[in-house]
């Protein structure tokens, strides 16, 4: 695909989006200037770079964590510990609070700020347990219509001795299908890394957001290296090759926002990236809240079911990346 | 058994050391050899030791299904290349290769047919198209058997073998998860039964997501089923890993399959469940 396609389609996507009676939102997919910036920038620097930039980024050790946008616009945060089966897990914290006035979940993968603490939270890599504790809290939720915020920032699920033996891939398919049958309102946005199926584990939601230097991709771009190009040195070529920066996962229709960071990257002003970010989550609610919990899950798995490109496309997916 | 051949040994002085990499009708846990007509009479099972072979789809499903009874659903979808993916070598010609390789349009094959008499609707990987893994066009053919299931009413039975998702296809191949976790969702408010055959390997993506999802799960003997396989575990974490490490063996005593089931036993098997659930 030459870069002008890319262009072409991008634009398309954008257009597509602001069409969609769902996003009204301005500031989260709208605010048309900032995208038409960040196309620009697509357009002037497709580079390796940019992308490079973005995983540096995204794994930036100052980036604020879950808990430093919990404790700048959540109140009365009640944590939640523990899985009621074996542990509690500090890589993914879990939790109750209010937003804007109204009573939400949390869910968040946490990384350390020491050495102590990272290797306490395992570098927010989460065991089985963490996944369950979320199905736990997912279940509170639903049960009393609070909707789930997720905030992601995962290098991956924990890839151990204990956490295959209790079970990671099936705890990581069980969080994704709770979601899928969750009838409250679920947000998700990747605030770090969005890495593979840890990642999604806590993100099949009604809004996928995504801050503007997160990455989002399948594998990291070491492991990506190691297993295509027998070089984890490689890293930079995989992630030029896998693209799992903001703009191209929405060009792919994979999320459906992109949050805004102040300049330089969230690291440089926590207040103000939370300040977005919290206008971005609102905002996202406010969008789904005339919806009926059957609807939220009928629209949420539809969504989630149109993903992928193949061939000879469906009918929906043909009409959604031609322009109407 | 496609030609006649003639091994002409001849001695060089230069000859290459002798290949690392056994003949695949080998035996890799106790170097029995085999002809393909013994290993297909056999179930590609090692009469001496046990060791199950892989098995591809097409076979599989001959020997699941009843004789002409399968009838191939959505055998059109292709992988597209989205992200003209290009590591050592281009995406599209890995894709053509393994195509010509496997003679399959993809690394699973869906469709109706029955077993023993009952109607079913299958889902099988195969290990040999680009080592099983899920791109969209695996989780699409996978949602449209779970459809097919449902509009007939009929139980899914669903054979996975994968190394996890298509690193090719980028974010897309991590979205096949949700997608097809959805798609069971969908089986199981309809409230049609899901039976999952796990073989050899089903490991990270596909464990992940609809692999892990089945209302009865068997596993082959010494088939690896594990998020991350041992090699990573170990440089990730220099864990000693134990023997059996994330074999089904393993994985049934942690309780995360329901039953082992030796490849000659298992229609008898699946026609057991089928006619629980029935």
């Amino acid at each position: 695909m030459s870069e002008r396609d890319q262009e072409v389609r991008l634009r398309q996507r954008l257009s597509g989006l602001s069409r969609l009676p769902l996003l009204r939102g301005v500031r989260v997919v709208g605010e048309s200037e900032r995208l038409e910036r960040q196309l620009e920038r697509l357009q002037a620097d497709t580079s390796d770079e940019a992308i490079w930039r973005s995983v540096e980024l995204a794994r930036h050790q100052d980036r604020p964590y879950t808990l430093d946008y919990v404790d700048r616009f959540i109140e009365d945060w009640v944590e939640l510990h523990g899985d009621r089966g074996r542990s509690d897990d500090g890589a993914l914290v879990t939790g109750l609070g209010k937003l804007a006035g109204r009573t939400v979940a949390i869910i968040g993968h946490q990384k350390g700020r020491d050495v102590k603490e990272r290797l306490d939270r395992q570098f927010g890599m989460a065991y089985p347990e963490g996944y369950v504790k979320a199905m736990r809290v997912m279940e509170i939720a639903e049960r009393f219509g609070f909707p789930v915020i997720s905030l992601v920032d995962t290098p991956g699920a924990y890839p151990g001795v204990a956490a295959e033996q209790h079970g990671q891939g099936g705890a990581i398919a069980r969080s994704q299908a709770e979601m899928a049958r969750l009838t409250v309102p679920t947000v998700a946005c990747i605030i770090g890394e969005g890495g593979s199926g840890g990642a999604v584990a806590i993100a099949v939601s009604d809004r996928v957001l995504m801050q503007e230097n997160a990455i989002y991709s399948v594998i990291t771009p070491e492991g990506c290296a190691a297993i295509l190009w027998r070089d984890a040195g490689e890293a930079k070529k995989a992630a030029a090759a896998f693209k799992p920066d903001a703009l191209h996962c929405l060009e792919l229709g994979v999320i459906d926002g992109i949050v805004t960071e102040p300049e330089g990257g969230a690291q440089t002003d926590h207040d103000e990236a939370a300040r977005r970010l919290e206008a971005a989550l609102i905002e996202s609610l406010e969008e789904l809240e005339d919806l009926s919990g059957e609807e939220l899950r009928r629209r949420r798995r539809a969504k989630f079911r149109g993903m992928g490109v193949f061939a000879p496309a469906s009918p929906v997916q043909r009409s959604a990346r031609s322009p109407a | 058994m496609s030609e006649a051949r003639i091994d002409v040994q001849v001695e060089h002085r230069h000859a290459p050391p002798p290949s690392q990499t056994k003949h695949p009708n080998t035996c890799p846990k106790c170097g029995s050899h085999y002809r393909d007509d013994e290993l297909e009479a056999a179930l590609w099972v090692c009469g001496h030791c046990g060791h199950h072979f892989p098995m591809s789809a097409r076979t599989r499903i001959d020997w699941y299904a009843d004789e002409g009874s399968f009838v191939e659903e959505a055998a059109d979808v292709r992988s597209e290349d989205p992200l003209d993916f290009f590591d050592l070598r281009p995406y599209a010609e890995r894709l053509a290769e393994a195509e010509l390789n496997t003679g399959l349009g993809e690394a699973a094959v869906v469709g109706q047919a029955t077993i023993d008499g009952h109607p079913v609707e299958l889902s099988v990987m195969d290990f040999t198209f680009m080592g099983g893994s899920m791109g969209s066009a695996v989780g699409e053919k996978f949602s449209r058997a779970c459809d097919s299931a449902i509009e007939r009413g009929v139980p899914l039975i669903s054979v996975t073998s994968s190394g996890g998702a298509r690193m090719q296809e980028g974010i897309l191949s991590l979205m096949q998860l949700p997608k097809t976790v959805c798609a069971v969702e969908d089986l199981h408010d309809a409230h049609v039964p899901m039976i999952t055959v796990m073989a050899h390997p089903t490991t990270a993506g596909v464990l992940a997501s609809f692999a892990s999802l089945g209302d009865v799960t068997i596993a082959e003997p010494g088939a690896l089923i594990a998020f991350t396989g041992p090699r990573v575990v170990q440089q990730t974490t220099r864990e000693k890993l134990p023997d059996d490490f994330g074999l089904a063996e393993q994985n049934l005593r942690f309780g995360h399959v329901d039953a082992i089931v030796v490849r000659a036993d298992q229609r008898a098997h699946l026609v057991k469940l089928l006619r629980l659930f029935s």
